[in-house]
C-alpha cells in the first residue's frame, strides 16, 4: 500500500463539508438530496478505509449495509419530492412552508 | 507518500462534487454526480474492496443517479435551472465548509491516524459473503424487507389518487 489511511480520511472530510455546504445553502430539493449522497458516500469511504488499515472484513460488510439502505432513501426522498412538487407545482423548499407542523 | 492515481481520483471526485452543487442545470448535476459517486467506487479499488467498489457501481451510478435524472425530467423545465440564491447565505454555507474541512482536517492530522500504514494482505472477500449468511443473516433479512417496503412505500406515495382509470389508460 503506497497510501496511507490518512489520505482516504482527508478525502472523506472534503466530501462531507462539501456535502454539509450543499444542504446548508441549496434551496431545490433534489440538490438537497445531492448532499445527503455525498455525506453517504463520505461515511462509507472512512468505513472501508478503516476496514483496509486494520485489517478487517467487518467494516466492508457494514459499509454493503449501508449502500443499500442508502438506495432505500433515496428512493423514498424522490417519491416526497415528486409528491410535493405535484401539491405546489415547485421543488423549492421555500415554498413548503405549509409543511410545517 | 500518494500515488498519481490517488491523486488524480481524489482531484476528480472533489471536483465534480462541487460541480453537482455549482452548475445551472440539474441534469449536467445529476450527471456529475454520477462521476463523483464512481469516483468513491474507484477509491474503494484503491482500498482493495472490490465487492464494495462493484456494489457501488452497480446501486448508486446504476440506479440511484438513474432514478435522479428521471426525477428530474419529471419537474418542470424552467425548475431544473438555479434561481439566484441569497449572496449572504452562500459565503455562510462557503464559510462554514471551510471551517469543517480545516478543523476536522487539523484534529486528524494531529491525531496518531498518521502513523497508521498497513503490509497485511487484503481481506478475503469470501469472508463477506460467509459474515452475511452467518452472523449477519438476521439483518440481512431485515435489509430485504426494508429495502421492499421502501420501494412499496414510494409507489404508493408517487401514486395519484385523483386520476381515475379510464383516463390512466389514455
Amino acid at each position: 500500500m503506497t497510501n496511507a489511511l490518512i489520505d482516504f480520511i482527508l478525502v472523506s472530510v472534503a466530501l462531507l463539508a462539501i456535502g454539509i455546504y450543499g444542504m446548508a445553502v441549496k434551496r431545490n430539493a433534489i440538490r438537497m438530496l445531492f448532499g445527503i449522497e455525498m455525506i453517504i458516500n463520505s461515511a462509507n469511504l472512512n468505513l472501508v478505509a478503516f476496514s483496509r488499515y486494520i485489517p478487517n472484513s467487518q467494516g466492508q460488510t457494514l459499509a454493503l449495509f449501508s449502500i443499500a439502505i442508502a438506495a432505500a432513501e433515496v428512493a423514498v426522498g424522490l417519491a416526497l419530492i415528486i409528491v410535493a412538487y405535484r401539491m405546489y407545482r415547485n421543488i423549492d423548499i421555500a415554498d413548503f412552508r405549509s409543511l410545517k407542523g | 507518500m500518494v500515488d498519481s492515481v490517488f491523486l488524480a481520483l481524489s482531484v476528480i471526485t472533489i471536483g465534480s462534487a462541487i460541480v453537482a452543487l455549482e452548475v445551472r442545470s440539474l441534469i449536467y448535476g445529476s450527471i456529475a454526480l454520477m462521476i463523483t459517486l464512481s469516483g468513491v467506487a474507484g477509491f474503494f479499488l484503491l482500498l482493495d474492496a472490490p465487492f464494495v467498489a462493484m456494489f457501488q457501481l452497480s446501486v448508486y451510478v446504476g440506479s440511484i443517479a438513474v432514478l435522479i435524472l428521471f426525477t428530474v425530467m419529471l419537474v418542470r423545465r424552467e425548475l431544473i435551472f438555479n434561481k439566484v440564491e441569497d449572496k449572504r447565505r452562500r459565503y455562510a454555507g462557503i464559510g462554514l465548509m471551510l471551517a469543517l474541512m480545516l478543523g476536522i482536517g487539523t484534529i486528524i492530522i494531529g491525531s496518531g491516524l498518521k502513523t497508521m500504514d498497513t503490509n497485511s494482505p487484503m481481506v478475503d472477500y469470501k469472508k463477506i459473503g460467509e459474515d452475511f449468511l452467518t452472523y449477519y443473516s438476521p439483518a440481512l433479512i431485515v435489509m430485504g424487507l426494508i429495502l421492499a417496503s421502501s420501494i412499496t412505500g414510494a409507489m404508493t406515495l408517487a401514486r395519484r389518487e385523483d386520476v381515475m382509470d379510464d383516463q390512466r389508460a389514455n
